[in-house]
């Protein structure tokens, strides 16, 4: 329950101060803001230590990378074929969904 | 091109749209948390980047764009999808600064506190996708930025 509360905070946070600013390519940063990571990482050192924490760390540049991937993915199709928003975003995550686990596998080979 | 703060936005937003934002932010917490915790911190890591509430976020962005334009009388449906989809860029921008951060995170969280850690992986994030963006609009709008180092002429 608190996991939930911290995370709902600080995520809301993180996209109300996007909200806030002009012009959209500047607020759409906030978009990527470290948010979950902010709300998951200091629990995480508290309950499972510093040394799980930055493991989860180390991976998470396996997400960023593909998070880029998406967010370049989602960009394209909504300029070429003016599809809407919420059918792009959301079945483009199995984009994501493999371009980490892709990323994950090789960090692992290269651990 | 300038970056100016708009509060009245904050007044497009209802409050269910909050409320949604709220949810799954907290919802994709728990679930990091709980990957983690079956599948280890490597499964669990990926998790800390997943695009939480991006597909709300662009959907409110597409929609108040839409309503913006349709109250002046103007068809705003292509407007809509296209300020998400500039949305997305600057998401991408920020993706990289979301790297940092996490490498940040990862190199320095096992030999200083966290209370330090946190912060300046948040602020090495910020200041990457800032300089990012900053160096994009300057290759894609060159001319925008010399008009206005030009000076003007003094009038007389």
């Amino acid at each position: 329950m608190i996991r939930f509360l911290i995370g709902g905070f600080v995520v809301s946070a993180f996209a109300t101060l996007g909200d806030l600013f002009k012009p959209k390519s500047f607020a759409g940063l906030f978009g990527a803001a470290p948010s979950v990571a902010l709300a998951t990482l200091g629990l995480t050192i508290v309950h499972q230590g510093k040394v799980f924490a930055a493991t989860e760390a180390r991976f998470m540049i396996a997400g960023a990378a593909a998070f880029f991937i998406y967010a370049n993915a989602v960009r394209r199709l909504m300029m070429r074929f003016d599809w809407p928003a919420l059918p792009v975003t959301m079945s483009l995550i199995s984009l994501w969904l493999g371009s980490a686990f892709g990323f994950w596998l090789v960090m692992g080979i290269l651990q | 091109m300038r970056i100016t703060v708009n509060v009245s936005t904050l007044g497009q937003t209802k409050w269910y749209e909050y409320a949604i934002r709220f949810f799954f932010g907290g919802l994709v917490t728990v679930a990091a948390g709980l990957l983690a915790k079956k599948f280890g911190p490597t499964v669990g890591g990926l998790f800390l980047a997943f695009p939480a509430i991006f597909p709300a976020s662009a959907t409110l962005i597409e929609k108040h764009e839409r309503e913006r334009k349709e109250e002046r009388g103007l068809p705003g449906k292509r407007r809509g999808r296209e300020a998400a989809a500039v949305d997305a860029a600057g998401a991408a921008l920020g993706s990289i600064g979301l790297l940092v951060f996490a490498s940040v995170a990862w190199r320095l969280l096992p030999r200083y506190a966290a209370w330090m850690v946190l912060p300046l992986g948040t602020l090495a994030w910020a200041a990457v996708s800032v300089l990012l963006w900053m160096a994009r609009h300057r290759i894609s709008h060159p001319l925008s930025r010399r008009s206005q180092d030009i000076p003007k002429p003094l009038r007389s």
